[in-house]
């Protein structure tokens, strides 16, 4: 029996016990992850950093893609919620049979681990591993193929609602590699749960997938439509063989029609922020006059990954320990 | 003589326009008479039918069942038995087998398994091209000479457009009925249907354009060539239009959609159930519903596309698990959930998996009329199936947890009581 990933991702209280996808999740827990990402951000600012959450767990860092960057963070995060971390990187040709894949689950869990942090290049692979793995042990996705990044989507939250206040009757415009893009999906998702008023997702239609507004957003395929009078501009990153693989002619043509540029932003509302998952081809999806700009938030977003995977995990583990103390009193 | 008798059973055929209950008697492997007893002879066995149906046997037209080549999947024995559970009397073997179905050997080979294992008849699909890689005919006619009903590259893409032609003019020549999948192989990189459901879940899409185009270059070469045409596993609702169109301009041409087709949509691969997939991916609603359509009209049979798989080979990420759904011991009770539900006609459905099946593979005296060879299920519509006992020995089933009826009480195939 397989569910589907919003109903995998909670215990029978509604709690948080995996963090595999923002979609499904209710307003008030996509909140209450913000709330507490909102108090970590005071402890980081501390000399001491470390907070006891986590002490005596153990957290594995599972990537069979790599990340240096979305690694970090999480090990970050988890050294300071106090957790004892394991950093893995599995190449995907080593696990391309799935037996091989819950060999080296079952391998991990037999070390006890309590949390998985899983970077995979398939679509539903956290999803897979949450199935699977034995009770207690508590998956986050630190992305799975085009499917979600929902850390990233939710420090971007984070972000939005640091700077403008809440999220509540914003618009938003997602710019470039819709298609690709796991991050899109779960900003989507969050968006449309915290209440944006309009998520709009702008590229060339090669990079927007053809039903995308059955999962609410409204697409557009010139930046010049698609920018006006927002609150919020997130760029996403382009990946260099997207141009390989006939999606588009050049950079410098992407550039051209959906690059960021002090003119194009003009378009947006004066006060909008302009927000980017990082690392920034700067020439290919925004001009260094935008990045390094006042409208810019882009450094504060890595700031705020921290908090949000700290918070996550913390709500995480809370909540894998409440279902086994429900369990074991059940069985006393 | 000396009888078998199935007593008091509804006869359902549409092809000999039965629906009636009567006796039928049987001897040397024929029907003998139905609703009125033979004036010489006696009763040797009798089967109480009371209750129950009685349908001609089920012919499929597209299975792959592992054997020679994947025992880790499973057996011709194993997979015929589960077919018999759903009251299979004939299967056409898809020719992906290792080694690959493309010479009389190998035919051979999986007609002597077959007998051995006394289910039911296997008809092996022999290779159109050489070890099914698309650029060589395969021995064309030496494989229809070895006993191959029709030839099929399976879903393997032909090389080209130049190749495709070959076959066809190749099997024009000599009256050979080729079976081919409408699928563009270049536009076909993904593991479902595209549409919201795989933008939802970030899964690379197959849109029905790779089945439509495909089928668009095949019926213009057919038109062209004049070669017996099958199309093997159609998914979309577009594809029965074209068929239809081709018809109309005088193309002989027959299709078949899968089970899986007609009971589930992409919305099923919602959670990543690797079980849903499946090659041809499941489509939308609208596509579901049109396909029942033209079954109900009579237009399209139906096919078990059965692939057992091992419990590792599902074991994965969606994308990375291996397509296809162990079918064969929930054909049947699939089939009757849609007739519960209003879905599917059951004239439809035995035309579909019976009569349009033994006319495009020339199975003749296939149906419940005397002197015919009885090939026939007797079926209780209402018993609960077992699923939890498998007689296939593919892990992949895709309704193990649910409740289902039909259970296969008897199956004769050419007069023998095999189940």
């Amino acid at each position: 029996m397989t569910h589907s990933p919003h109903q995998l991702q909670l215990t029978e209280d509604g709690r948080l016990k995996h963090f595999l996808t923002t979609e499904g999740l209710s307003k008030a827990l996509l909140t209450e992850i913000l709330d507490t990402a909102d108090s970590f951000i005071s402890t980081q600012e501390r000399s001491v950093k470390k907070v006891p959450l986590l002490r005596g767990k153990t957290v594995v860092n599972l990537f069979f893609e790599n990340s240096t960057r979305t690694r970090s963070t999480f090990e970050l995060a988890a050294k300071r919620l106090s957790a004892d971390i394991l950093n893995l990187d599995i190449s995907k040709s080593a696990t391309s049979k799935g037996e091989t894949l819950m060999d080296t689950l079952w391998n991990l869990e037999a070390m006890y681990s309590d949390m998985f942090v899983v970077r995979h290049a398939d679509s539903g692979a956290a999803h897979f591993i949450a199935e699977h793995v034995t009770p207690n042990v508590a998956i986050i996705n630190a992305g799975d193929g085009r499917h979600a990044h929902p850390t990233q989507a939710m420090l971007d939250m984070l972000t939005i609602r640091r700077h403008k206040d809440s999220i509540e009757g914003k618009v938003v415009a997602i710019v470039g590699d819709i298609l690709h893009s796991r991050v899109a999906r779960s900003q989507i998702h969050a968006l449309r749960t915290l209440g944006a008023a309009e998520v709009r997702v702008i590229g060339p239609g090669t990079l927007l997938p053809n039903d995308i507004e059955a999962i609410g957003a409204k697409p557009f395929y010139r930046m010049e439509d698609g920018l006006k009078d927002c609150d919020v501009v997130i760029m996403l990153r382009l990946q260099k063989e997207r141009m390989q693989n006939a999606l588009l002619p050049s950079e410098g043509e992407f550039f051209k029609l959906y690059g960021l540029t002090e003119q194009k932003l003009l378009l947006a509302k004066p006060d909008a922020i302009v927000m980017h998952p990082g690392p920034i081809n700067r020439g290919v999806e925004i001009e260094s006059a935008v990045a390094d700009g006042n409208q810019s938030v882009i450094l504060n977003q890595v700031s705020y990954g921290i908090a949000v995977r700290m918070a996550v995990m913390a709500m995480a583990m809370s909540g894998q320990q409440q279902s086994a103390n429900l369990i074991t009193n059940e069985e006393a | 003589m000396r009888y078998c008798l199935i007593e008091g059973a509804r006869l359902l055929d549409p092809a000999n326009n039965l629906d009636t209950v009567a006796d039928v008697y049987i001897a040397d492997g024929k029907i003998q008479a139905i609703g009125h007893k033979p004036a010489a002879g006696e009763i040797e066995t009798s089967i109480n039918g009371a209750g129950k149906l009685l349908i001609p046997g089920l012919i499929d037209l597209g299975a792959h069942l592992a054997e020679p080549g994947f025992s880790q999947k499973g057996s011709i024995a194993t997979e015929t038995k589960a077919a018999a559970r759903s009251g299979f009397t004939h299967i056409c073997a898809l020719p992906d087998t290792k080694p690959v179905t493309d010479s009389s050997a190998v035919v051979q080979l999986i007609q002597e398994k077959a007998a051995q294992a006394g289910y039911a008849e296997v008809m092996p699909l022999g290779a159109a091209t050489q070890g099914l890689q698309g650029e060589q005919l395969a021995n064309m006619f030496s494989l229809t000479e070895a006993g191959c009903p029709a030839l099929s590259n399976a879903r393997q893409p032909i090389k080209d457009s130049y190749v495709l032609q070959r076959v066809m003019e190749y099997a024009a020549t000599y009256g050979i009925r080729l079976f081919l999948s409408a699928n563009d192989t270049t536009l076909a990189d993904g593991c479902m249907h595209a549409g919201p459901t795989a933008t939802r879940m970030g899964l690379d899409g197959i849109a029905e354009t790779a089945e439509t185009i495909a089928l668009a270059q095949i019926l213009l070469m057919a038109e062209q060539t004049g070669v017996q045409l099958h199309i093997s596993q159609i998914s979309c609702a577009r594809s029965i239009n074209m068929l239809q169109q081709a018809r109309e301009r005088g193309i002989n041409v027959t299709a078949d959609v899968p089970l899986a087709n007609l009971v589930y949509t992409d919305e099923a691969v919602n959670g990543y159930n690797s079980q849903f997939n499946v090659l041809p991916v499941l489509r939308s609603e609208a596509d579901r519903q049109a396909l029942l359509t033209a079954v109900n009209n009579g237009e399209l049979a139906i096919s078990s596309n059965h692939r057992p798989h091992e419990i590792a080979a599902k074991k994965a990420p969606f994308s990375d698990a291996e397509p296809g759904m162990s079918l064969f011991d929930c054909f049947l009770p699939l089939a009757l959930k849609l007739i519960a539900a209003g879905e599917l006609e059951w004239n439809a459905f035995i035309k579909a998996t019976s009569q349009i099946p033994a006319t495009v593979i020339d199975l003749a005296g296939i149906g419940l009329a005397e002197g015919n060879y009885f090939n026939a299920a007797l079926v209780d519509v209402d018993a609960t199936v077992d699923l939890s006992q498998l007689y296939s020995k593919g892990e992949n089933i895709p309704c193990a947890d649910e409740a289902l009826s039909g259970v296969v009480n008897a199956l004769f195939v050419n007069g023998a009581q095999v189940l």
